[in-house]
């Protein structure tokens, strides 16, 4: 079954649908460019409000050429382009990406082609043009609805603009349409956290990642923070978190990860395939791929991976290869991420049967059962995670 | 040459501190053109190591009295100084730092004479770190110290004043040859142990070891037999000559005791026999030290160690930790108590988890101290304050100076052994010094504080301490551990109780988050990375049942005051 029928087939917590994915090839294509660095962001991103615009047609003509020198692989069942931010790319560029994509590795019949866009860059007109370039998909930054929140958060768009684009991406005929939101930092409320959940709710979207926000070392946010700024707090976290859950479930959206709801047929595949350990191409500015056993990553500046094409050599900077036990491991920690939760293989199996592994079943954090090995409280999820890599890894 | 050349161990020249004597030879020529030799031995200062100081003290002539010129006289000064004057020593004032820009070496003179009698000018003003004075202080060795007496002719009597363990040569003792000599090839005894040894090498140290083959009377030297068993040459004993020997020995000087006792344990148990081990050798070179194995419900098997004071424990665990790279974790320190008990008998109780039950006991009894304060006088109240909190009983107070103090209590070691130290460090800006001697045993109404958590009492957390202060100290107690216990995956209640009865109460909320976004463009490297990196850090947590301890809240009970 290929994973257009699959995706349609199967709800998106399912576990056969999991196990498929692992199975999927997608790409990923980092684009670097934002108007300016988020406070809370320690990506590999290139702030164009720092040096002028960057010269986006040389970047994604190395990232074609970078393409061009990849080893086989596909045909690609899901493409993402993430940032950054991909919107700040026009059309044409992103379809050179995606026809040099094709030539290397093919797509396959109904494959997801998804990216990221800001609402300040949405125009029906640039929709138009991701239609004409072959996406299917788009995921808004939409962040918050409470524009306090979004000020906190570094962002420069107001609410009114996540609906404009949310419409916009209807009207040009896109056939899936998400939101990301990011929760918990110390400017949202609990009542301006309820309405960005109704907000989100009312615009009927297809797909909601919901992201706690995370405190970095070395971002503008952490620095703040060590000056006496209030911290983000775990427990009022875990509270916006199951909120949110509750009144998604409600209007018909299926948590299939940690941080991703989808109504049925709208999983995100590149998304569902990275947890289910799947492979995938990587190509951009600090890219990781994951292909045999092996991950890879680019460098992280700019120069350096330009640098490293325009010599014709692959602009790795480290490589990481994992034997079969290693890759159980990866398999088994990202696994515990989907609401499917990981087949119940004899390395979950004996993490399950741990002291560690029954504490958590104990309290009622973790279910074996049915040969999957879930998590039933995804707040939890790296605590469970953090021993079952030290348990496995002792144990054989 | 490099600097701090007596002080060998690391942790010496890292705290600038002298934990083990030793002894140096050097020739000097006076300005007269006389030629001398003189024998120095090095000796710590701290209150814990003032049997070694003692022990120095016996084998010499004279004793260097030195005080830091920007500190002055401090509480450790005097009681080193009371030691000497016991001896019989004659005694040579000296200030040192005098380059350091707090120094006043006017006002430590003064506080030398006045503690010494004599007139101020009497102290040699030196610096060791620029060699200010120290042609003055060389001249004033030669003219005052009175040279070593003894009959080189008589038979050998020799004072076996310390001993340190060598992988390849066993056991070395440092001597003061008092009467005859000491020759290799010989057969000699030792009087105390009634065994006998071959002398296989003698010579000095300046400071390498550089064998004469003998040392006469007068003389200071090591003394090599081939002796594994430290046990064997006990620091205190006389030599004599095997054949022919003398009747009477030297008079030797008590083996230190140790007031300080805690509960040492591996935090990986497979460690124990290690930690056993890595005991076993520092005894070699530290007879103060004395353990015994131990079974805790919460920590597992460790050891029972007694120390002579704070800082002796402090420093084992460190070498412990350091040079034998052990991970431990130490129990609150306790002092021996002698628990009455209701069938008349005596019980001695080095750890509150031995105490008998209450049915079963009739009174405890505790450590008294004297306890000396030296303090600049405008701390005087805070210092009263603070020492009546500890259940001090003031003595004398006498003025060194009229900006200085010098205050007399009599304390309860207990008091003492927790941050009593800390506590009159940061009160008076560091400037107090403090000293202590054991003084008595009284009967004291002391209850045990038994901490429980979740439900279960923990045996390594136990303490005991005054009636009167028993409500406030569960209440701190209960209060620190419900910081430094992190969240975990259920609700945690931490109590203190006194037998049954629930005297403070916290509670640490359950973990209800502990998960991070997404993951950054697939890097799951970066993911599993950070993940294995936390795991490591909880490494340092000893389980205590089903709850995960971190190993500084053992000490906790140490740093928890009224305030």
């Amino acid at each position: 079954m290929d994973p257009t029928d699959s995706t349609a087939e199967y709800p998106p917590d399912s576990p056969v649908l999991a196990d498929l994915a692992a199975s999927w090839k997608s790409a990923y294509i980092h684009v670097p460019f934002c108007a300016r660095r988020c406070p809370y962001c320690d990506f590999a991103i290139v702030d164009e409000s720092a040096g002028g615009a960057a010269d986006h047609t040389t970047y994604i003509g190395a990232v074609a050429a970078e393409i061009g020198m990849a080893a086989d692989f596909g045909p690609l069942d899901a493409v993402n382009f993430g940032g950054g931010t991909p919107s700040r790319l026009a059309p044409e560029l992103l379809e050179r990406v995606i026809g040099a994509l094709e030539v290397q590795f093919g797509l396959s019949e109904g494959a997801e082609m998804s990216l990221e866009v800001n609402p300040e860059d949405w125009s029906d007109e640039y929709g138009r043009g991701l239609v004409d370039a072959g996406f299917t998909r788009v995921s808004i930054g939409a962040q918050s609805f409470d524009p306090a929140v979004l000020d906190a958060l570094g962002r420069l768009h107001d609410p009114d603009a996540i609906a404009r684009t949310v419409s916009g991406v209807r009207t040009v005929g896109i056939s899936s349409v998400g939101i990301d939101l990011i929760f918990g930092h110390p400017a949202e409320t609990a009542a301006s956290w309820e309405r960005s959940i109704a907000a989100a709710m009312a615009l009927e979207v297809d797909h909601i990642s919901t992201y706690s926000l995370t405190v970095e070392p070395g971002t503008a946010l952490s620095r703040e923070i060590r000056a006496g700024a209030p911290a983000p707090d775990d427990d009022v976290q875990a509270d916006r978190y199951h909120r949110f859950c509750d009144v998604a479930s409600g209007h018909g959206f299926v948590r299939y990860e940690v941080s991703n709801h989808a109504r049925d047929g709208h999983v995100c595949r590149y998304n569902l395939s990275t947890w289910a350990h799947g492979e995938y191409v990587a190509f951009g500015l600090g890219a990781h791929d994951h292909r045999w056993g092996r991950r890879e990553r680019n460098h992280r500046r700019l120069d350096r991976y330009l640098g490293a094409i325009e010599a014709g050599e692959r602009p790795r900077v480290g490589v990481e290869h994992l034997d079969d036990f290693h890759q159980e491991r990866d398999r088994l920690m990202l696994g515990l991420r989907l609401a499917a939760g990981t087949p119940l293989t004899p390395t979950a199996e004996r993490f399950a049967a741990s002291e560690a592994g029954r504490r958590f079943i104990q309290a009622g954090i973790l279910e074996a059962g049915d040969g999957r090995l879930r998590i039933i409280e995804p707040m939890m999820t790296d605590a469970v995670a953090r021993e079952a890599l030290s348990v496995s890894w002792h144990d054989c | 040459m490099r600097d701090q050349v007596l002080d060998e161990m690391d942790l010496e020249r890292e705290r600038g501190i002298t934990i083990k004597a030793n002894a140096v030879r050097i020739d000097y020529t006076a300005a007269n053109g006389d030629e001398y030799e003189l024998n120095l031995i090095d000796t710590p200062g701290h209150v814990d190591f003032s049997y070694e100081v003692s022990r120095s003290l016996a084998a010499c002539e004279g004793a260097l009295l030195l005080v830091d010129a920007s500190q002055g006289v401090e509480a450790q000064t005097l009681a080193n100084a009371y030691l000497a004057v016991e001896s019989g020593l004659e005694i040579i004032p000296v200030v040192n730092k005098i380059d350091l820009a707090a120094a006043d070496p006017d006002r430590a003179a003064g506080e030398l004479s006045g503690v010494l009698g004599g007139d101020p000018g009497d102290a040699v003003m030196v610096s060791a770190k620029s060699g200010a004075g120290i042609d003055d202080l060389l001249e004033a060795i030669v003219e005052t110290l009175p040279p070593p007496g003894g009959r080189p002719e008589a038979p050998l009597r020799a004072l076996v004043f310390d001993s340190y363990y060598d992988t390849y040569r066993g056991v070395v003792a440092l001597v003061r040859v008092v009467d005859g000599s000491l020759t290799e090839g010989e057969r000699v005894r030792l009087m105390a142990r009634g065994v006998d040894l071959d002398v296989d090498e003698v010579g000095v140290r300046r400071p390498k070891i550089e064998r004469t083959g003998s040392l006469v009377a007068g003389e200071v030297g090591y003394l090599m037999t081939g002796v594994k068993d430290i046990g064997l040459i006990r620091v205190g004993d006389t030599l004599t000559n095997a054949d022919k020997g003398a009747s009477e020995p030297l008079s030797g000087y008590d083996e230190p005791k140790p007031m300080v006792f805690s509960g040492l344990f591996p935090t990986d148990g497979d460690d124990f026999e290690r930690l056993r081990e890595a005991l076993d050798k520092l005894r070699l070179n530290d007879s103060s030290l004395l353990y015994q194995a131990e079974t805790s419900r919460a920590l597992g098997f460790g050891f029972r160690v007694g120390f002579l004071g704070l800082l002796h424990m402090e420093i084992v665990r460190e070498r412990l930790e350091r040079e034998y790279s052990l991970d431990l974790v130490a129990t609150a320190p306790s002092v021996e108590y002698r628990a009455n008990l209701v069938d008349g008998g005596q019980q001695i109780v080095h750890g509150p988890q031995d105490l008998p039950d209450s049915g079963r006991l009739l009174s405890i009894e505790e450590p008294y101290v004297k306890v000396m304060i030296i303090t600049p006088s405008q701390y005087i109240g805070t210092v009263m304050e603070l020492v009546q909190s500890r259940r001090g009983e003031m003595g004398e107070m006498n003025y060194l100076s009229p900006e200085r103090v010098e205050l007399h209590y009599l304390m309860p070691l207990a008091e003492i052994v927790f941050d009593f130290f800390d506590m009159l460090k940061s009160r008076t800006r560091g400037y107090a010094s403090l000293d202590y001697e054991p003084a008595e045993y009284r009967i004291s109404d002391l209850v045990r504080v038994d901490i429980l958590l979740n439900a279960q009492s923990v045996d390594a957390f136990s303490t005991v301490v005054h009636k009167d202060r028993a409500y406030a100290y569960g209440r701190a107690m209960v209060h620190k551990l419900r910081e430094l216990i992190p969240r975990q995956l259920f609700d945690v209640p931490i109590q203190a109780a006194i037998g049954s009865r629930i005297i403070a109460r916290e509670t640490v909320k359950a973990k209800r988050k502990d998960v991070t976004a997404k993951c950054y463009g697939g890097d799951i490297t970066r993911k599993r990375k950070l993940l294995e990196r936390q795991k490591e850090g909880k490494k340092r947590m000893k389980m205590v049942g089903s709850v995960e301890v971190p190993q500084e809240a053992f000490v906790a009970a140490l740093r928890i005051s009224e305030d």
